[in-house]
């Protein structure tokens, strides 16, 4: 196959992975701060990949996991392409930070993305009652990230040596 | 491949355009049916096939469960089935009679009965909604003859109604979804009521209820029928908390459902039967 077809194949696998991940049954404790995965991939494709990397696959995919997830047709996709034009914007810039630091902006982006799914949830009353709750899936992507950019980084390694 | 300059010159016009896109297409959504249709294609045949992935080890598990459980355990779930079908066959008899007599007594007075209900089992999909909303997914579609606003009740009571419908599998809103509101009546006194969701399996709130009420704490809540959408005489729900507030209009009371709403695998899908006129 070639680079650009393994490239698409990669891409789009991994992120129809986080859709599974972010249907996945949890308990319900565990569910409430369930990493926010599609975002998490989009992401690490958005800093890895910035040249192939546009608005339709965040719209795609965001719509996707709309309905997968119940939600409002659009809601998703929203948040994913304002995660991914910031990404987009600074990627040259966050592919210099350390690790860390680079989840700590990312927990910021992702808690934008969060405080604009709070007013959808607040226009059509499914307002959450515990604020603190809500917006712990974003610290818990930031601990996550330091591992999946790793992780994902030694796949595209493998698959996408260019 | 574009190079840098070209893309970041696109970009902020690509991305506001794309926003506004995503808006108009939620407030779309939102207010009325049009996309209904692209939403449950997409559902079909994209979705679907994720969500039945998804929950293959969850019936992967229940399916090893049934078959490799030993033969004690099999004679006993036997003997108590038997047990329980003789119980519910005892009480069965005694149902037909009164629902013959109940038949006889409206005609007597030429008031409208309901007869046949019919009733038919769904799996739950072992997928997880939004967290913010109350909804699950079903196993049974169009291809099954399931309507869009169907109710959907459980062994226990009243679980939900359908309100997306896709060829394979149906989402159904639960009784707890803020957006949810459903017509009860107490079955002690017959008092009515809206019971509406609060985003909590566990708690539901009745709206509407003067201080003064004659409600009680164990009284149970069954569906009386007046929205037209629910059978009447289903449980709903049991008063747990009845706080009266002098200050206030009404007064605060607290049910929980009578269905397992975040626990039940299998669930009943009715389709309300015809009213009878004498």
């Amino acid at each position: 196959m070639t680079l650009r077809g393994r490239r698409i194949l990669l891409v789009n696998l991994s992120l129809l992975i986080a859709i599974a991940l972010a249907i996945f049954p949890l308990p319900n404790w565990a569910a409430a701060v369930r990493p926010d995965w599609v975002a998490l991939v989009l992401i690490y494709w958005c800093i890895a990949l910035p040249m192939n990397m546009g608005f339709s696959t965040a719209f795609i995919f965001g719509v996707l996991l709309d309905i997968a997830t119940g939600t409002l047709l659009g809601q998703h996709a929203l948040g994913l392409t304002i995660v991914s034009y910031v990404i987009l914007k600074n990627h040259s810039r966050l592919r210099l930070f350390p690790l860390i630091q680079q989840g700590v902006i990312i927990m910021l982006l992702l808690m934008v993305k969060q405080l604009v799914f709070l007013w959808i949830y607040g226009m059509t009353h499914n307002a959450p009652s515990n604020m603190w709750l809500y917006f712990l899936p974003s610290v818990i992507s930031m601990i996550l990230w330091p591992w999946l950019f790793v992780f994902m980084e030694n796949i595209r390694r493998r698959y996408l040596n260019i | 491949m574009r190079s840098l300059v070209q893309q970041s010159a696109t970009l902020t016009l690509n991305a506001i355009l794309m926003a506004i896109f995503c808006v108009v297409l939620m407030t779309i959504d939102h207010r009325n049916d049009a996309l209904k249709g692209a939403r449950s294609t997409v559902a079909s045949f994209l979705v679907y096939p994720i969500q039945y992935v998804v929950s293959a080890p969850a019936n992967i598990l229940h399916w090893s469960r049934d078959n490799l459980s030993s033969r004690n355990t099999l004679l006993e779930t036997i003997s108590d089935l038997h047990k329980q079908n003789l119980q519910l066959m005892a009480q069965q008899q005694q149902l037909l009679s009164l629902q013959q007599e109940n038949a006889r007594l409206r005609e007597l007075l030429h008031a409208s009965s309901r007869v046949g209900e019919e009733i038919l089992v769904a799996e739950v999909l072992t997928v997880d909604q939004d967290y913010y909303k109350q909804q699950i997914v079903i196993n049974k579609g169009e291809v099954n003859n399931v309507l869009l606003g169907q109710p959907v009740i459980d062994a226990m009571g009243v679980m939900g109604q359908v309100i997306e419908l896709n060829q394979y599998s149906a989402s159904v809103l639960l009784i707890s979804d803020p957006s949810h509101a459903l017509p009860v009546q107490n079955n002690r006194n017959g008092i009515r009521s809206i019971v509406q969701g609060k985003g909590d399996p566990g708690e539901l709130d009745l709206l509407h209820i003067p201080n003064n009420a004659d409600i009680k704490v164990g009284d149970l809540l069954i569906t009386s029928g007046l929205g037209g959408r629910f059978p009447p005489n289903y449980p709903v729900a049991t008063i747990t908390d009845v706080e009266i507030r002098p200050g206030q209009p009404f007064a605060r009371v607290i049910a929980k459902p009578a269905a397992a709403l975040e626990i039940s695998r299998e669930v009943l899908l009715v389709w309300p039967g015809k009213e009878v006129k004498p």
